[in-house]
This record gives C-alpha cells, structure tokens and sequence, in this order.
C-alpha cells in the first residue's frame, strides 16, 4: 500500500522500510524546539533522567519569544532557567532579546528547518515547518525533555486528509482566507489526529509566507501536521536561508487518503473567524451587520512575516488608523523588522496611527502588549480566538488576514480592502 | 488502578486556554497553576473540586494550546482522571507523559451529567455511573502507552529502558 508523505518522512526517520497508520514507531529527531513558556517545565523534567546531558546541542533551539522582553518578574525567572540551561549545555540555537523572533517564523529564517525534516517543539505552532516539506508538530515540555536527552520521539503514524489545491487566489486573498475556509469547512476537530497534505497545481500560485501560514493553523484543525510538496519556491527558500541539505519526500501514487478536498483559491473570498472558535467562519461579504472593533492586531506566528506586512502597509499607506481603533503591528524577527524599516513599512505604519513593536507573541494569547478589556473587540492575524485568549473573559477575538485586519483598522469595522476602493 | 468521583461536565472543545488561561502562564508552579484551572470556563470549579473527582466532556477536550500547564492544573487540582469524546492529540500525549488518567469513551461521555458520582476502573476500562447505575467500556489504550502510565510518566518510562 503506497504511503502518504508524511509517512514516508516517518518511516525514513524510525529507519523502516515503510510504515502504515496507526502504527507506533520511534523516530530521530532533526530538532527540538521549545519556548520561554514550555521549556522550564521541560528542563525541570530533564533533571530526573538518570543519564544526563542532551543528546546533540546544535539540534536543539531555545526561543525566547512569549513573555518577552520579560513582561514581569515570573517571566523573567522562567527566561532566567533556559538561559541558565544553554549556557550550562552550550546550546548552538539559543536566541533571546536581540536575536530572537517568533520561534515559528525565526527557525525557518534561521535555516534550522529543511524539507525532510523531523522536529518536534513544545510549541503547537510546531507544525508550520511543513510548509517546508518537513514533518513537524507540537508536542508538551516532557515529550521536549525527552527530545532534548534521547534526540528520538515516539508517534502514532497518522492517516492522512488531501487538500488538493487549484487555481489562483484573488488580490486580497491570501494563505490565511484558505486555512480559514479549510477549517471553517471540516471544523476544529476535522483533522483530529491526521495529517493535512496539501497538493495540487494551486500550491504554485501561493508565496512561501502563505504557506508558512496555512501549515502553522494545521493545528486549529485538529491535525497532527501540514505539510506541503516541495517545489521551486521552497527550495529556492531553503536554498537562500539554510545551509543544512534538504531531502525531498513525494507522496507514493497510490497512497491512501482518508478523505479528499478539491479547493478553487480562485473562488475563495476574504475569511473572517468569529468568537470563539476558527471554525466559526464567514466571508466578508456575508457580513451584514457592523462589527465595530477596538483593537487590531498584525503579526503573530502566522501572519507577522514580511509578506503580510507589506500587504498591511498596502492598505495603511496614505490611510489613518479610525480613531478609537488601536492598531498594533508586530513584525515577527529581528530580519523582517529590518526589512521592513528598510521597505518603508514602519514609516507608513507610525503614519497611519499604529504601533509597532519589537518580536513578541504578546497578545496572540493574552500574554501583554494589546490585553482586551471586557466587552472589547479585536480583529487579529493570529490563529485563536477562544474565550478569554486575548484577555477578559468576555473580550472578542476575531480571525482574519492581514489584508482584512489593515482595512478594518482604517474603516474601524470588519471590513474588506474593496471598501476602500482597493 | 481505580478512580472515584463527583463529576464536573463540559461540553465540546474545552481548548487549554480555558483549562489555564495563557496570562497564568508565567508560572510552572503545579499548585499556582491548579488555583486558576477551568477559571474562564468555571469560575466555581477551583471552589468546589476534591480529590479524586472527574472531568467529563465531549468532543477535543484540550484543543488549542500545547502547553502541559493545562494537564498539570487538572491534575494538581485533585482530579484522578478525565473522561471524554476525543482528546485533542497534545492533551493526549501530555496527559499520559505526565500521568494523569484519561479514557476515551463516546458513550460514557453521553451518559454521565455534571453530579453524577462515577467509578473508573482502570485496568478494564470500566466505567461506573453509580448515580445512575449504568456501565461503560472506555478504549483501551495500546500496550506501549500502558507501559508508560504504568511507569507513571515518560520520564520514568526512558529511565527503566
């Protein structure tokens, strides 16, 4: 029986000639990840194995990127513990203030992550790296622990769900509107336990940036991971970032897939998530009431990457900010923060009224910098809009793209960009 | 291996950023982190928990997040296991490194309401609604998770290899 890609990155890594879903296997890890939040709990568990040490101290990478620069003094410790940890371990991938970004979009900058790949990082985020071509997804800090001192993990070998791609998205559609849609389609559970490979003539027509963002919200279906082919595009990526050899897996012909969807990105439409789950999704224009926000956020894991700054500035420029909306836009590394000062995009967003701030996943899950009040509105780039995410309890977060979010922050309602006459 | 309890029952999706919200989150502290647990879900669940009770839900309880606070909260707030539709695949792996109890079990999920006093029996996968005096089978798990829930914990388990 032919085998899905991910399974064959899978069985390539447990050293199998082939594996099938549902079997359980251990496999090498490439990298292991983890954060200013998972990783203290991670290195606390690390102290009660009885052979002590890592297992390779330039597959590991310690990101700095939640709390920080730390917020408070209980986040300072925690930053205070993993920097302890890779000065003690001498760990190669250890970024903080001033080299670091968010994990999810630095490590692929940073050339840490390869088509072939098998990572894992306490982090559910993890799973962007497929956009790469690699397998990678989010675990818990024991399952790092046990990453970081053995360099092999254990995993059920998932079944797979086919999105095969067609067409070309339109101006103002972008890899957020197709996860959305996706995810509005099978819902937050559609992809429990399973892969979502995605394929077909339309991945040509999609950046790098919008596939970044399509495999990083894999997860908010309930998939184990995303992962894309490895065409041109990716490996002219991996060519200028990494310095690492990349392996090139394909999907055997007659692999079997659990289910298959044929999507048309030319017919799909700016996507907006309501409270309080992303499966709760609507086009634009099937909005028919005002949805006055307070607040919009540009950045995150999933939309902070240069792409997505440059498709805010384009909306901003020239434009202000409607008052009584806070706009603050995050560019996701040190890189694109420079490159976007570079292109302009700073200037444009401090013109039109907006903050810009240095790395962090501060808001994304209600951590600081853009906490909502109650009964506050926020459209956001991120990937969440659960109760309470954002801040109070009775705050609203609603999902969209960059594109959406922009517009919205100058008309001051969820609005698309052809409301401006863009 | 048995649990018994009172049950507090929800419903779908319970993600990890209601089990223990993100700005809790600059502690790993097991005790600080069970004093918010479910708080933005129930606010009365940290009031009202004893020891040995248990969570029941429905679909993908421990979506979102995957952070391992939200097992160590439910754990450090007395809770002996967690019954539910599906797990989402983190809280699955997580509950099971760190050795809080959970059971896959569609029907029990159905047949059990917020109140009821429930029994686990976790050698069998019996599930014991004495309130209402219905029984269930909850999935078993494959033998190599066993081995590490018996081992109590993926640490533990790696030690012993």
């Amino acid at each position: 029986m032919g085998m899905t890609m991910t399974q064959k990155i899978l069985a390539a890594a447990a050293g199998l000639p082939s594996v099938e879903a549902g079997q359980l296997i251990e496999a090498e890890l490439d990298l292991v990840l983890g954060n200013d939040i998972t990783s203290p709990v991670a290195i606390h568990e690390m102290d009660k194995f009885t052979k002590q040490g890592v297992f390779d101290k330039d597959k590991i990478a310690l990101v700095m990127d939640h709390f920080i620069p730390n917020k408070d003094i209980k986040s300072a410790e925690h930053c205070k513990c993993v920097r302890q940890f890779a000065a003690k371990h001498d760990i190669t991938n250890y970024f903080d203030v001033g080299q670091m970004g968010i994990e999810h979009a630095l490590l692929p900058e940073s050339g840490l992550t390869v088509a072939g790949d098998v990572i894992i990082g306490a982090d559910s985020h993890t799973c962007t790296y497929g956009a790469l071509g690699a397998f990678s997804t989010g675990v818990g800090s024991t399952d790092m622990a046990a990453g970081m001192a053995t360099g092999k993990a254990w995993f059920k070998v998932p079944s797979a769900i086919r999105f095969h791609l067609t067409g070309k998205p339109s101006k103002w559609v972008s890899g957020k509107d197709v996860i959305l849609h996706i995810i509005g389609m099978i819902g937050v559970d559609g992809a429990l336990y399973r892969s979502m490979e995605f394929t077909g003539d339309g991945v040509a027509n999609l950046s790098m940036d919008d596939r970044f963002t399509i495999a990083n919200m894999a997860i908010e279906a309930g998939g184990k991971n995303g992962i894309f082919p490895v065409d041109d595009l990716a490996i002219a990526y991996m060519k200028e970032h990494s310095k690492r050899e990349y392996k090139i897996f394909e999907a055997d012909e007659d692999a079997v897939y659990d289910e298959e969807y044929t999507i048309d990105l030319s017919a799909l439409k700016p996507t907006v998530a309501f409270p309080h789950l992303p499966e709760n999704t609507k086009t634009v224009d099937e909005i028919t009431e005002d949805v006055v926000i307070d607040q919009a956020v540009i950045g995150s894991c999933t939309n902070g990457r240069i792409d997505d700054l440059r498709c805010a500035a384009k909306i901003l420029k020239g434009r202000k900010v409607k008052k009584g909306v806070r706009c603050i836009v995050i560019p996701a590394t040190q890189k694109i923060y420079l490159q976007a000062m570079e292109e302009g995009l700073l200037k444009t967003f401090i013109e039109a009224g907006a903050v810009v701030s240095t790395p962090t996943c501060g808001p994304c899950l209600g951590g600081y910098m853009g906490i909502l009040a109650e009964g506050e509105r926020c459209i956001s780039t991120t990937n969440r809009n659960f109760v309470g995410r954002m801040g109070h309890v009775k705050s609203e977060v609603y999902l969209a793209s960059p594109a959406v979010a922009a517009a919205s922050a100058v008309t001051g309602k969820i609005s698309a960009p052809d409301e401006l006459g863009l | 291996m048995k649990a018994y309890g009172k049950v507090f029952k929800y419903g779908d999706n319970v993600d990890t950023d209601v089990i223990i919200p993100a700005r809790y989150l600059n502690s790993s502290d097991p005790g600080e982190l069970a004093s918010h647990c479910m708080e933005d879900i129930d606010r009365e669940f940290i009031h009202k928990v004893q020891k040995g009770d248990i969570i029941v839900a429905e679909k993908n309880f421990g979506c979102g997040s995957s952070r391992e606070h939200a097992p160590i909260a439910i754990k450090a707030a007395g809770v002996s296991c967690v019954i539910a539709e599906t797990f989402a695949r983190i809280f699955y792996r997580n509950a099971i490194n760190i050795g809080l109890p959970i059971i896959e079990c569609p029907a029990a999920s159905k047949g059990i309401e917020q109140g009821d006093e429930v029994e686990v029996d976790f050698d069998s996968g019996i599930i014991y609604n004495r309130t209402k005096g219905t029984q269930f089978k909850g999935q078993a798990f494959p033998e190599f998770m066993q081995k590490i829930i018996e081992a109590e914990g993926l640490v533990n388990y790696i030690n012993r290899k």
